[in-house]
C-alpha cells in the first residue's frame, strides 16, 4: 500500500480531534500588574517600572479592569464566574521573563465551563469553552547576529514594554472535528473579542495567537488519540494549514504502522509543514503555586450580573437580527458581522445619517447593494490605497450619496467605481466627482445609437454569430460599448440597442 | 548638652527627642554620635554592609532646620537607624545579604523606607544578614559574620543579626528588620532587645526583597518598648502596592501603651518549652510568667499540638516561595553576571552557581523539589494543611485568651561556627518562632534577664492586629522588671571573646 493510498483510506477511517487555546492582548491601558501604559509600539523599555521589570522587591498589583474584560469575555462566552479564584505562578526560566515565573491561572481560574456556537457553512456547531484565565505577557527577545534565532546569534537585546501587558487565555474543549471549523471557531471568538471592545485581537500585531492540540482517533471511538501541540499561530491561514497538515500527518505516520508522540510542534508557513520542537526548550515542570503576593479574587453576584447587564450586542445576536432585517444571506451577514467597524460603517450607509438598522426603521437603501459595495469595491480600494476601516477617508455619507446616483441611474455601476477610487484622494461630493469627470451616465438613445451601429459595424463576425444563436457573444459587443463610452452607458440600454441593430 | 562621659549613643529614640524637643542636642549631633559608635565598634561587630553617614547627616540637618522653622515634627524626627540591607533603597547599594546583588543599586525606595524618611528617621545605613534572611545567626551572609555585643565570639541571631547588634550597642537606637520564621524575634533575644513581628500584613513589603511571600514581614527592634511601639506606627499602615496589606488596619499601638496588664488572660503554650530548651532559658522565662501574674495578669497552660509539625511545613513553604522568588537573580538584568558564558542557559546556571551561597542553594533546592509534579501533594499541599491547622488552633486560642506566652528561642546566643554545619541544629533555633509567621500573628520578643550573662527573651504572641494589647503587656512587663536600656559595647580592638566589663554592669 502506498502513502497515498494509505492517506486515502485514513481519511476514511479516523476523525480529527481539536481543542484550541486562544491568547488574547486585553486592551486595558495600563498593565496586568503595574501603572505603565500597555500600548503597542513604543521606543524599547521606555514603558517599564520596577513591577513590570520584576526588581527586587517590588510586588504585583491587579489591574481591576482586566479582570473585568476577562469576566466579560467569560459571561459572553457562557462561562461561570467563579466566586473566588486565584493567581498562581508559573516557574520557568527565560530571559525575556522579568521574574523566571509567569503569574497566571491554574486549578482557579475566573471562568469554567461556557460555550460558543459557531456556524460552519451554514451548521451551528455548539464549542465547549474549558476556562478563561488572566495572566501576564512576557518581554521580548531580538536575537543580533546570523540566524536571527536564539541559536546561533551573537548577542540578544530584551525590550521589556510588553513584560505584564495583560492577557487572556480561552481554552476550548476538544469539540472541533476539522480545519475548517478550527477556523471557523477562530473567526467566531475574534468576532465576539471585537464586539466586547476588550481586544484588539489583532493577529498581524500578535495580540491575538492559537496554540493547537490535534490528535486523531478512529470514527466512533471515546477515547482520544496521542495529542500533539502547535504553537503560536498567528494568522488563521495558518491555522487553517498547520491543522489540515498535522491532521493529515498522522493519518500517514499510523498508515504506515507508525505510532504517534505526544509533542510540541512548530509550523513552518514557508514549508507548509510541521517540524518537532526541540524538547528540551518545552519540556518543563512548572511547578505552579498560588501566587502569594496576590489576594483572591472575589466575585460578587452584584459585580457579576453589573458585567452581565453591561454586554454588548454579541455577534450570534446581531447576525440573526441583521438577517432578519435586511434579507441579506447568512454568509454575508457573517462577514459583515465579522468587524464591528465593517458593521458600523454597512449600518450608516444603509440607514442614511444617523438612522442605523438597528433600531428596527426600515432600511432607506438597499441592503443587498450596499453589502456588495462595502464588502467589495470599497475594500479593493482600501488595500489599493494602504487604508483600513478605521483611517477610511470615504465617510458612509458620501458612499451613501454615490449609491443613490448608482440607483438613480445618473451613474453606472462601472463609472461608480471609479468614482469611490476618486474619492480616496478628493473631497469632492460623489456628484462633482461624476460631473467634473464626465461621467454621468449616458442613458440618451439617440447618442448610444451612433456608438452602437460603430461597434456592430467594426464587428462583422461576432454580429453573425448572435444572429446564427450564439446570444453569448453580446456581452462582448456591450463591453466594447462600454469601453467607447467609458463606462458612461447604461449596460441595460446598450444591450437592447445592440440587439435592435443586429437585428437577432 | 548631653552629661559629660555621656554619648547621645546611649540614649532611647523617646529620650533623644525630649533632647531634641528642649534643645539640648540636634539630630546632627545625635546622628554624629551614632556615626561615631559605628566607627569605633563595627571593625568587631560588622554589623553594618554599607555606612551612608554623609547623607545620614545632610538628613540630619534638615530635620533640625524645620525644628527651628517650628514645624510640626514626629517623635522620631532626627532619630537615627540601622536598616536591614534588604529593604531597597533608592541610590543606595542594597545586598540582601548575597554576592549575587554585590553591585545592586534599587531604583527605588521600599515604602517601609519612604515612611521612615517622612516620619525625619535618618537612615545610618544597611546591617549585615543571612543570605535573603535565610539563617539564624547572620554567619549566611556573604559578606562577612556579624558579632553579638554582648560576647564577640558568639552570634547575634538572625537572620536580622545585623540591625540587633547595631541597636544593642548602641550603633543606633532603632533598627528595622524582617521576621520570616523568628529572624526579628529571635536575634532581639539573643542580642537583648526588643523585636516586634508584626500582623502579615500590616506593614508593607513593596520594597522588601522577598524570601518567603507569604511569611515576610517588616518590624522594630529598640532598647525598650515604648521606642519599638513608637517606630511600629511610623512605618505600619495600608499600601496599595502591596496587595497583601491589611486595609483599615489600626497603627494606633501607643495610646494605651502603659495601661497595664491587670485582666489580661494571658495563655502558657506548652509546646513552646520544649525539652532540649536550655535551663537558663526556661528559669528566666518561667520568671517572667510569675511577674506578669503579679502584675495581674490571669495566666494559664494551653496546648496547641500542630505547632510540633509547625518548623516542618515551615521547611516546606518557605523553600517553595523561596525557590521561586530567587528565580529572577539569573544574571540578565541586574547583580552579578558570570562572564564568558557559553550561551545564555550557561550564564544563568554559573551566575547562580556562583552568587548563592550554600544555605541558600539548599532551601532552592528543597522548595524546587517540594513544587514539583508528582510531590506538591506530598509536601507542600500536605504543609498548607498544617498551616491551616496552626491558624485554627491559634484562632480557638484567642477565644480563651489575649496573649500568648513563651521564650523566643531555646538558647541563648551560640558560638559562631557551633551551628554553622548543621542546617538542622540552625532550623531548630526558630521553632518558637515560626508558628507565628505560618498563621500571620503578631508577637513580641522582650528582654527577660540574663543565664550565664547572655540575653534571653521572652515571646508574647497577640491575635492578629492585637499589636496594642500585646506591646502594652510589654510595657509593662519591662517596666516592672527595670533593665537598663543602655547599650553594651564590645571592647574597641577585642579579641573575640572579651566584652567590656561595663555590659555586665548596665544589664543585671
Amino acid at each position: 500500500m502506498t502513502a497515498a493510498v494509505a492517506e486515502e483510506a485514513g481519511v476514511r477511517r479516523y476523525e480529527t480531534v481539536i481543542g484550541i487555546e486562544t491568547h488574547c492582548e486585553l486592551s486595558t491601558a495600563t498593565k496586568m500588574f503595574c501603572a505603565c501604559p500597555a500600548t503597542f509600539g513604543a521606543e524599547p523599555n521606555t514603558q517599564t517600572c520596577p513591577v513590570c521589570l520584576g526588581e527586587p522587591g517590588s510586588l504585583p498589583v491587579a489591574n481591576g479592569r482586566a479582570v473585568e474584560y476577562a469576566a466579560r469575555i467569560g459571561l459572553a462566552l457562557h462561562c461561570r464566574i467563579a466566586e473566588r479564584s486565584q493567581f498562581h505562578r508559573k516557574n520557568y526560566f527565560y530571559p525575556d521573563m522579568p521574574k523566571n515565573y509567569q503569574i497566571s491561572q491554574y486549578d482557579e481560574p475566573l471562568c469554567v465551563d461556557g460555550w460558543l456556537d459557531v456556524d460552519v457553512e451554514g451548521e451551528v456547531r455548539r464549542v465547549g469553552i474549558t476556562r478563561v484565565h488572566m495572566e501576564e505577557d512576557t518581554g521580548k527577545t531580538l536575537h543580533v547576529g546570523a540566524t536571527g534565532r536564539i541559536h546561533g546569534a551573537d548577542y540578544s537585546l530584551i525590550d521589556y514594554n510588553r513584560a505584564g501587558i495583560p492577557l487572556v487565555e480561552i481554552v476550548s474543549e476538544p469539540d472541533l472535528r476539522s480545519a475548517e471549523e478550527a477556523r471557523a471557531y477562530a473567526e467566531e471568538l475574534r468576532a465576539v473579542l471585537l464586539a466586547l471592545g476588550v481586544s484588539d485581537a489583532k493577529l498581524e500585531e500578535g495580540s491575538m495567537r492559537f496554540d493547537v492540540n490535534v490528535s486523531i482517533r478512529p470514527v466512533g471511538h471515546a477515547e482520544y488519540g496521542t495529542k500533539v501541540e502547535l504553537k503560536n499561530l498567528n494568522s488563521l491561514r495558518s491555522l487553517y494549514r498547520a491543522v489540515d497538515y498535522e491532521a493529515a500527518r498522522q493519518r500517514r505516520v499510523l498508515a504506515e504502522g507508525g505510532k504517534l508522540v505526544q509533542e510540541t510542534r512548530h509550523w513552518d508557513e514557508g514549508t507548509g509543514r510541521t517540524e518537532p520542537m526541540r524538547s528540551k526548550e518545552f519540556a518543563t515542570d512548572y511547578r505552579y503555586f498560588p501566587e502569594p503576593d496576590l489576594v483572591p479574587i472575589e466575585a460578587t453576584a452584584g459585580w457579576v450580573e453589573g458585567l452581565r447587564a453591561g454586554l454588548p450586542e454579541l455577534p450570534a445576536e446581531r447576525r440573526a437580527r441583521l438577517a432578519e432585517a435586511t434579507g441579506l444571506p447568512a454568509k454575508e451577514v457573517g462577514w459583515l458581522v465579522r468587524d464591528p467597524e465593517v458593521l458600523a460603517y454597512f449600518e450608516a450607509v444603509v440607514g442614511g445619517a444617523g438612522a442605523g438598522a438597528a433600531d428596527g426603521a426600515a432600511p432607506t437603501r438597499d441592503p443587498r447593494v450596499v453589502a456588495g459595495w462595502v464588502m467589495g469595491e470599497l475594500q479593493r480600494d482600501l488595500r489599493e490605497f494602504g487604508r483600513t476601516m478605521a483611517t477610511n477617508p470615504v465617510g458612509p455619507e458620501r458612499l451613501g450619496e454615490l449609491l443613490d446616483l448608482l440607483a438613480a441611474g445618473r451613474v453606472s455601476a462601472t463609472a461608480a467605481k471609479d468614482v469611490l477610487a476618486e474619492m480616496f484622494t478628493s473631497e469632492a461630493s460623489p456628484a462633482t466627482v461624476v460631473k467634473r469627470k464626465g461621467l454621468t451616465q449616458i442613458s440618451d438613445t439617440g447618442e448610444l445609437e451612433a456608438v452602437v451601429e460603430r461597434v456592430v459595424a467594426a464587428n462583422p463576425d461576432l454580429a453573425e454569430k448572435f444572429r446564427g444563436g450564439k446570444r453569448g457573444v453580446l456581452g462582448a459587443l456591450v463591453g466594447q460599448v462600454m469601453r467607447e463610452t467609458r463606462g458612461r452607458a447604461n449596460p441595460k440600454l446598450v444591450s437592447d440597442l445592440l440587439e435592435r441593430a443586429i437585428g437577432g | 548638652m548631653s552629661p559629660p562621659g555621656e554619648s547621645l549613643a546611649e540614649l532611647t529614640a523617646h529620650e533623644l527627642a525630649e533632647r531634641f524637643a528642649g534643645g539640648t542636642a540636634t539630630a546632627v549631633q545625635a546622628t554624629e554620635a551614632a556615626v561615631e559608635r559605628i566607627a569605633a565598634t563595627d571593625e568587631v561587630l560588622h554589623a553594618f554592609l554599607t555606612v551612608t553617614g554623609d547623607q545620614a547627616l545632610a538628613d540630619a540637618r534638615r530635620v533640625d532646620e524645620a525644628r527651628e522653622r517650628g514645624e510640626r515634627l514626629g517623635p522620631l524626627a532626627g532619630v537615627p537607624l540601622a536598616l536591614k540591607d534588604v529593604l531597597v533603597t533608592k541610590g543606595i547599594r542594597t545586598t540582601a545579604g548575597s554576592r549575587i546583588l554585590e553591585e545592586f543599586v534599587p531604583p527605588y525606595d521600599a515604602t517601609v523606607v519612604r515612611r521612615l524618611r517622612e516620619a525625619g528617621v535618618v537612615i545610618l545605613g544597611k546591617t549585615n544578614m543571612d543570605e535573603f534572611a535565610m539563617g539564624s545567626s547572620t554567619e549566611n551572609s556573604g559578606f562577612g559574620t556579624t558579632r553579638n555585643p554582648w560576647d564577640p565570639t558568639r552570634v547575634p541571631g538572625g537572620s536580622s543579626g545585623g540591625s540587633a547588634a547595631a541597636v544593642a550597642s548602641g550603633q543606633a537606637p532603632l533598627g528595622i528588620g524582617t521576621d520570616t520564621g523568628g529572624s526579628i524575634r529571635q536575634p532581639a533575644a539573643l542580642c537583648g532587645i526588643v523585636g516586634v513581628k508584626p500582623t502579615y500584613g500590616l506593614v508593607s513589603r513593596y520594597g522588601l526583597i522577598a524570601f518567603a511571600s507569604s511569611l515576610d514581614q517588616v518590624g522594630p527592634f529598640a532598647r525598650d518598648v515604648r521606642d519599638a511601639a513608637d517606630l511600629l506606627e511610623a512605618i505600619a499602615g495600608h499600601d496599595p502596592m502591596d496587595s497583601t496589606s491589611i486595609p483599615d488596619a489600626p497603627v494606633d499601638v501607643t495610646s494605651r501603651l502603659t495601661d497595664g496588664v491587670e485582666g489580661l488572660r494571658v495563655g502558657v503554650v506548652k509546646e513552646l518549652f520544649l525539652e532540649g530548651t536550655e535551663p537558663g532559658v526556661l528559669a528566666r522565662v518561667r520568671e517572667g510568667l510569675e511577674r506578669l501574674e503579679r502584675l495581674g495578669a490571669r495566666l494559664q497552660d494551653c496546648s496547641l499540638p500542630s505547632f510540633e509539625y509547625a518548623l516542618s511545613a515551615y521547611y516546606l513553604i518557605a523553600p517553595a516561595e523561596c525557590s521561586s522568588n530567587l528565580a529572577r537573580y539569573d544574571g540578565v538584568r541586574w547583580g552579578l553576571r558570570a562572564k564568558d558564558s557559553a550561551d545564555v542557559v550557561d550564564m544563568m546556571q554559573r551566575t547562580r552557581q556562583a552568587g548563592f551561597g550554600a544555605e541558600v542553594k539548599r532551601r532552592i533546592m528543597l522548595g524546587t523539589y517540594a513544587l514539583s509534579a508528582g510531590y506538591y501533594d506530598a509536601y507542600y499541599g500536605q504543609a498548607q494543611k498544617v498551616r491551616t491547622l496552626v491558624r485554627r488552633e491559634l484562632d480557638d486560642a484567642y477565644e480563651r485568651f489575649d496573649l500568648l506566652v513563651g521564650p523566643t528561642a531555646p538558647t541563648v546566643a551560640f558560638p559562631i561556627g557551633e551551628k554553622a554545619d548543621d542546617p538542622l541544629a540552625m532550623y531548630l533555633n526558630d521553632v518558637f518562632t515560626i508558628p507565628v509567621n505560618l498563621a500571620g500573628n503578631a508577637a513580641v520578643s522582650v528582654p527577660a534577664g540574663l543565664s550565664d550573662g547572655l540575653p534571653v527573651g521572652l515571646q508574647l504572641i497577640a491575635p492578629a492586629l492585637g499589636e496594642a494589647t500585646m506591646l502594652r503587656a510589654a510595657w509593662a512587663f519591662e517596666q516592672d522588671l527595670g533593665l537598663s536600656t543602655r547599650p553594651v559595647q564590645p571592647a574597641r580592638d577585642a579579641e573575640p571573646g572579651s566584652v567590656t566589663a561595663g555590659a555586665e554592669e548596665v544589664r543585671p
